[in-house]
């Protein structure tokens, strides 16, 4: 790989990845704040409003993080992606264009609403902002799935005498098959990630004894949305990802799971390394036929492998791609067995007293961030060596005429910057949360 | 239908420069307007509740451009492409500064926050001058339109430029006197004396720096680029653009109030907004010396550009709707007991 493509790839994958730390909490967030919302909006209870209050200063938090940080992701399209853009723009800029005019528009004007607090404006247009900033977010991430699901299965387009992608049907566009089964298993992540850090929170004041009665509400509304949330993300939503990817990008599929030869009943590694060279998994750990069972829903079925197609068609990271998957899987599984045994706790009376489960709680909130971010890394490694399923190559659309020692420059101020920018980060979240929902001023 | 497009970018970039172009003028003022913690406060509460809003202008600005005109957004991203990532930077450092002096309240870290929110909003003011600069001058566009220019080279408007030479920084000067002379005439309308009278002052000093840049500026535009004004002989309604310029300049000297002085310091920008983007029509960028990238050649295809209609229009109206409700709901001077 040149240096200029490998340095324009890093620039968007350091920008990118670092940016989706702050949405896919706030996506999360904002659907449980709108639930606590409406339970204070229907009852009354004070507790619910300072919970909700609480946490809305979480969120806000998040929320100017990611807009801050998600300003340079569509400046990127055009500084360092310029000649895919100059092809899609046509294409993807639609939907970049609505994102900018229904969501963010949405959003900013309704979390000032929300963030000026109930006093001001009434209980009704409160929740009502609640419910516009849930709305917001989520057509933000509808809107950014259809993008990164037409790269990954275009449709709705033609290709036009110059090779110039021409958009043919908005329609066919937006509704992408693929754009639902990765929109509803990206966001059922985000609940993931939400839920757990409302998880960790209420096991963290249970467990320290400060701002109990909130802690114990922060389980009541967290924990379910937790086990349910790691259920609905891997089934059914993670294996119809699974599915599409095995029958629209088997080379993929062979490559996320090390399967170099064709076989039928392929067995599934659940832990081993690659040796691309070789061509092996050194170490495995392998479950008989189960890969078969997954990809196609029959045991014995055939599973492609990676040597039916010519080299220049592999993904170029085949081993990044290969643990991205499987941390996500591992992670995942963790997630649906702690979220049970919390639930079925929860329900027999017994968490708020089990330390074990409690400190599981507290210490399991960073890894839906890392499965979230490794879901993420699979589904764009897994692409390569395109940009543009099928039709354009990652290493045609970058913008040529901006030099690597340009990009590296603005690559290391973003990571200075970043690092700043996660310093104040900490050290604001970490005062809402010494501060507690209780005794919290309103601003 | 690329002109209709040409016209509802121009549209996005005019709203822009308005809105956010008074939180950076009150921005890059409120150290010099205000002598206490208490009046720094003031005036950053008159923007608080409008600064990330105004934002999401650029950002519609942006996405409209990308899907309207992908060629124009593939070649000028990546050919301003340093300027751009600094234009980022400012933007985040502003953000956190302003929320950071909100959050916490730290008697040795606001007069940090504080400097850092007047430097990134005097920087961005000039550069949104120098970007405007450059797109009158032109770019080395190459046969595939695209090119990339350095920050500088040597200062002289010449077949190998960069995004600052004496013309660009000439139009630089000028963007941030109209910008501090919008957010002057803003902040004296939405706070209390004192700081009210000192940013009328302002306002009138600034007022005299823009009536002598903005000939200078015009002249030497002409030097920069012969041809500029010959939309203007094509077509004389265009000369609606620069009259409408003239009469928002009177009309903040004479206005009594700052709001209507405030309205003529919009009527001025959008005048030489729109004249600027008359006189290059149908160019979008041009290069050093033809018309470069056109609506023609720059546009998307026409199917996009129709469907696109479809879904922009409500989308614009809605935009409309909300920033009009944020304004009615902040309307009026601040909070007196100085809100933080």
């Amino acid at each position: 790989m040149d240096t200029a493509l490998g340095l324009h790839r890093l620039h968007f994958a350091f920008t990118v990845t670092y940016h989706y730390l702050f949405p896919q909490l706030t996506m999360g967030l904002a659907l449980l704040i709108f639930i606590i919302k409406t339970m204070a909006l229907r009852t009354g209870n004070p507790l619910y409003e300072d919970a909700a209050r609480f946490w809305i200063r979480i969120f806000g938090i998040n929320f100017a993080m990611g807009v801050v940080t998600g300003i340079p992701m569509e400046f990127q399209f055009g500084t360092n992606w310029s000649r895919f853009s100059k092809a899609a723009g046509g294409v993807i800029g639609q939907t970049l264009a609505m994102e900018g005019m229904y969501s963010f528009f949405l959003e900013s004007t309704f979390l000032g609403l929300l963030l000026f607090g109930r006093e001001k404006f009434g209980p009704r247009l409160h929740w009502l902002a609640s419910l516009c900033v849930f709305l917001g977010s989520w057509l933000s991430g509808f809107f950014i799935i259809a993008t990164d699901a037409w790269m990954q299965h275009p449709v709705g387009h033609r290709i036009g005498p110059n090779g110039e992608i021409i958009l043919d049907s908005l329609a066919t566009f937006l509704l992408n098959p693929w754009t639902f089964v990765q929109y509803a298993h990206n966001m059922t992540g985000s609940v993931v990630t939400g839920s757990a850090a409302m998880c960790a929170v209420g096991a963290y004041y249970l467990l320290s004894g400060n701002h109990t009665v909130y802690g114990r509400f922060f389980l009541r509304i967290g924990v379910p949305a937790f086990a349910l949330s790691a259920l609905i993300v891997a089934f059914p939503t993670g294996d119809m990802q699974g599915k599409l990817v095995a029958e629209h990008q088997p080379v993929t599929l062979a490559a996320m799971e090390g399967h170099f030869d064709t076989a039928s009943g392929a067995g599934l590694n659940v832990i081993g390394q690659p040796d691309v060279e070789k061509q092996r998994i050194d170490n495995p750990i392998t479950l008989p036929k189960v890969l078969s069972f997954i990809a196609y829903g029959r045991w014995s079925a055939e599973v492609k492998g990676l040597n039916e197609v010519p080299r220049d068609q592999w993904p170029d990271n085949i081993p990044l791609l290969y643990y991205s998957f499987h941390i996500m899987v591992g992670l995942g599984t963790i997630f649906i067995a702690l979220g049970a045994v919390a639930f079925l706790f929860q329900r027999l009376n017994k968490l708020e007293t089990c330390k074990p489960i409690l400190w599981a709680l507290l210490l399991c909130f960073p890894l839906p961030y890392i499965a979230n971010t490794a879901g993420w890394m699979t589904a764009e490694l897994g692409r390569q060596p395109w940009l543009i399923y099928g039709i354009m190559r990652t290493a045609d659309g970058y913008s040529s005429r901006v030099s690597s020692g340009n990009t590296l420059f603005t690559l290391l101020g973003f990571m200075g910057l970043y690092t700043l920018l996660s310093m104040l980060f900490l050290f604001l979240v970490q005062r809402e949360l010494a501060k507690g929902p209780g005794t919290a001023e309103v601003h | 239908m690329e002109t209709v497009w040409f016209w509802l970018v121009a549209i996005l970039v005019a709203g822009y420069v308005l809105l956010d172009g008074f939180d950076l003028g009150a921005g890059a003022l409120h150290l010099f307007l205000a002598k206490t913690d208490d009046e720094r406060a003031q005036i950053l509460s008159s923007i608080g509740p409008f600064w990330d809003g105004n934002e999401v202008w650029l950002l519609a600005g942006g996405g409209t451009l990308y899907f309207a005109f992908p060629a124009l957004y593939a070649s000028a991203f990546s050919g301003f492409y340093l300027p751009l990532m600094v234009v980022l930077w400012l933007l985040i450092l502003r953000g956190i500064a302003i929320e950071s002096r909100h959050l916490l309240h730290n008697a040795v870290w606001l007069p940090f926050w504080d400097t850092v929110f007047c430097g990134a909003s005097a920087l961005l003011a000039i550069f949104l001058g120098a970007a405007l600069g450059n797109v009158v001058r032109g770019v080395p566009l190459d046969k595939d339109g695209s090119f990339f220019l350095p920050f500088w080279t040597d200062f002289q408007v010449s077949a190998n430029p960069g995004i600052l030479d004496w013309y660009t920084i000439l139009v630089a000067v000028l963007a941030l006197t109209t910008l501090l002379q919008h957010g002057a005439l803003w902040i004296a309308y939405r706070t209390h004396e004192p700081i009210e009278s000192r940013a009328r002052a302002a306002a009138r000093k600034l007022w005299f720096a823009v009536v002598a840049l903005t000939p200078l500026v015009t002249v030497a535009s002409v030097t920069v680029r012969p041809g500029l004004f010959n939309n203007f002989s094509s077509y004389p309604i265009g000369l609606l653009f620069p009259f409408l310029a003239l009469a928002g300049l009177a009309h903040t000297y004479r206005a009594k109030s700052p709001i209507t002085g405030f309205l003529g310091s919009c009527a001025f920008i959008t005048g030489m907004l729109t004249s600027v983007v008359f006189s290059v029509y149908p160019s979008v960028l041009p290069a050093l010396d033809n018309p470069g990238l056109t609506v023609h050649n720059a546009a998307a295809p026409l199917y996009g550009l129709q469907i696109g209609l479809v879904w922009w229009i409500p989308a614009f109206l809605l935009a409309c709707g909300y920033s009009a409700f944020v304004y009615r709901r902040f309307s009026g001077k601040v909070d007196k007991p100085a809100a933080t």
